[in-house]
């Protein structure tokens, strides 16, 4: 074994003498001089795309300053920190409803689920936040009161009702409750059916069952696609921009609509979207550590290199 | 105790109980022996109704096991009532199911926290109490992961006596474990028998059977081909069956 393993070395000095215990076994890599060129190039590319974005006049970074703490522009990061969290909080409630659908021994509660998923999952989610945008135009009035045209207590206008934010919220948190419920599934078949019989053969009723023992391991399973979706979710409130949302992207169009500084607005947004995503990344990081509790298992990368990741934005387009 | 009277089960057209007559006194410890498929985990898990019988009761202190009789008929029993029957009667897997996202300790004390309503100080106690009796008290604040084989079985037999059973079911709780960990997971099986506990093994352990067990039950393809004393079985089967089962696992 000893000597397969030197023979794969290619020591650069001959071993000294009383080094022939393999623990004070002393490698030295072999100068790989390609890595050296691919990595001479890219920092290269680096320096001279950060030099041509400062020195550019088009860029307008006295202006970026000018708005990065502008009142419009915080007051629609504050929109899209609400409408961020709000459609996932609604989203995850959604999706485990709808997931204990799907494992139901109902055949009615199976079929709803799965029309749920099959329909807001194959339609376009900015097409469906168009839809609730105009939803006036299907139900003009929304009433509380017996359903198949039968007397309605109350009603309300459906346009006072449906404000660009509420709609926005509709739109993203019944999206992302289809999402969710594929996750949260997924999270309850990972966990061994042995769990249950353990449980049960103690005496605890289902509902116990599910919250306190299958849910908390399906966690491990559900919190880290939920940490991306959070993430992406962030991004994808852009969309709402087109229903006049008033989030960070609808201010800054509206802020460059009469001052013409395009770009300089949406790199103001850009280094908002990136602080977001940056600060949930960590946020992240910490969640699955404490849900691997018990698992011999840790995180996989470091923290730096879960930030880079999060940064692509994949899954923002969907 | 326990009387099981022509129950039968079959999963769609396999017939894995095919008509089981058994009864079991109190402070009996009952070893279950026979050839894998023969019915014997699906017996055992009938016993606490993880598996409905189609056919045939069970009677556990002569109450009857996950229905009701009304008219004549049999109902499933309400699922409280079926809780409270499960609560009384213990089992330790093959593959110990301890929780894997809680310690030793919060395993032991789960059924007395979410099922018996014990305060959380008071379950740390007797959770405590009885990691000790299996010889684990060092353990007590280790994930499953952290711990051998043997180990977790221990402490899945303390998380069954946490609440105070009156029949404790084994579904081979030496199968999984390496040859040099089955010892310590016998012992303590050894004192709880020892102790007076009503007990059903499904093993492969002829060793243990032979020397703990008062009842020796030999099933095969679904019914009990032969009972008796351990002993006498082991030494002197009855039929072809049976000698041949035990030339190959003695």
């Amino acid at each position: 074994m000893d000597r397969t393993a030197d023979e794969g070395v290619r020591a650069a000095d001959p071993a000294p003498a009383g080094l022939d215990t393999p623990q004070t076994n002393r490698i030295s890599h072999p100068v790989r001089p390609g890595r050296w060129l691919a990595a001479g190039a890219v920092a290269l590319v680096l320096v001279w795309l950060g030099w041509s974005v400062a020195v550019n006049p088009n860029l307008h970074w006295d202006i970026v300053v000018d708005y990065q703490f502008d009142r419009v522009i915080l007051d629609g990061l504050w929109v899209t920190i609400q409408l961020t969290v709000a459609s996932m909080l609604i989203g995850v409630v959604l999706g485990v409803v709808v997931a204990l659908m799907q494992i139901s021994d109902s055949r009615i509660l199976r079929t709803g689920a799965t029309a749920y998923v099959w329909f807001f999952r194959g339609t376009p989610l900015l097409v469906q936040l168009i839809f609730w945008f105009n939803i006036a135009l299907i139900f003009p009035e929304i009433g509380l009161g017996v359903p198949f045209g039968g007397p309605k207590l109350v009603t309300w206008e459906t346009n006072a009702l449906v404000t660009g934010f509420v709609a926005a919220l509709l739109g993203l948190s019944i999206n992302e409750g289809a999402y969710m419920s594929e996750i949260v599934r997924a999270g309850l078949r990972a966990v061994d059916p042995g769990q249950q019989e353990a449980a049960a053969a103690l005496g605890m009723s289902r509902a116990k069952i599910m919250r306190r023992v299958v849910l908390p391991q399906a966690m491990r399973i559900i919190v880290p696609p939920t940490g991306n979706q959070f993430i992406s979710m962030l991004k994808t409130t852009s969309l709402v921009s087109v229903i006049a949302g008033a989030d960070l992207l609808t201010v800054a169009q509206r802020l460059y609509l009469t001052n013409f500084e395009v770009i300089a607005l949406l790199i103001v947004a850009s280094i908002w979207y990136l602080v977001l995503t940056t600060v949930a990344s960590v946020g992240q990081y910490f969640l699955e550590r404490r849900f691997s509790r018990g698992f011999g298992t840790t995180v996989p990368g470091t923290l730096r290199e879960r930030i880079g990741r999060n940064l692509r934005f994949v899954g923002s387009a969907r | 105790m326990v009387r099981c009277r022509q129950v039968r089960k079959s999963f769609g057209r396999l017939e894995v109980l095919r008509g089981i007559d058994l009864v079991i006194e109190r402070g009996q410890v009952v070893c279950v022996v026979g050839p894998s498929g023969s019915g014997k985990s699906t017996l055992l898990r009938c016993l606490n109704h993880l598996e409905e019988p189609q056919a045939g009761r069970i009677y556990v202190d002569d109450e009857l096991i996950g229905y009701e009789e009304r008219g004549g008929r049999l109902r499933p029993l309400p699922d409280a009532r079926l809780r409270r029957q499960r609560e009384s009667i213990g089992m330790v897997f093959q593959r110990f199911h301890l929780f894997p996202h809680r310690t030793a300790l919060e395993n032991v004390m789960e059924g007395l926290v979410a099922v018996k309503g014990v305060r959380a100080g008071e379950a740390r106690r007797r959770a405590g109490e009885l990691l000790d009796r299996v010889g684990l008290a060092d353990r007590a604040h280790h994930y499953p992961a952290q711990l051998s084989g043997g180990q977790q079985q221990r402490v899945a037999i303390a998380r069954s006596l946490a609440m105070s059973p009156k029949l404790m079911l084994f579904d081979e709780p030496t199968s999984a474990l390496d040859p040099e960990l089955v010892g310590e997971v016998l012992e303590v099986m050894k004192d709880l028998a020892a102790s007076g506990m009503t007990m059903i093994v499904v093993t492969h352990e002829m060793g243990f059977a032979r020397e703990v067990g008062d009842h020796l039950v030999f099933m095969d393809d679904g019914l009990i081909l032969e009972e008796g004393p351990p002993r006498e079985v082991l030494a002197a089967p009855a039929h072809e069956r049976t000698r041949a089962f035990l030339s190959k696992v003695l």
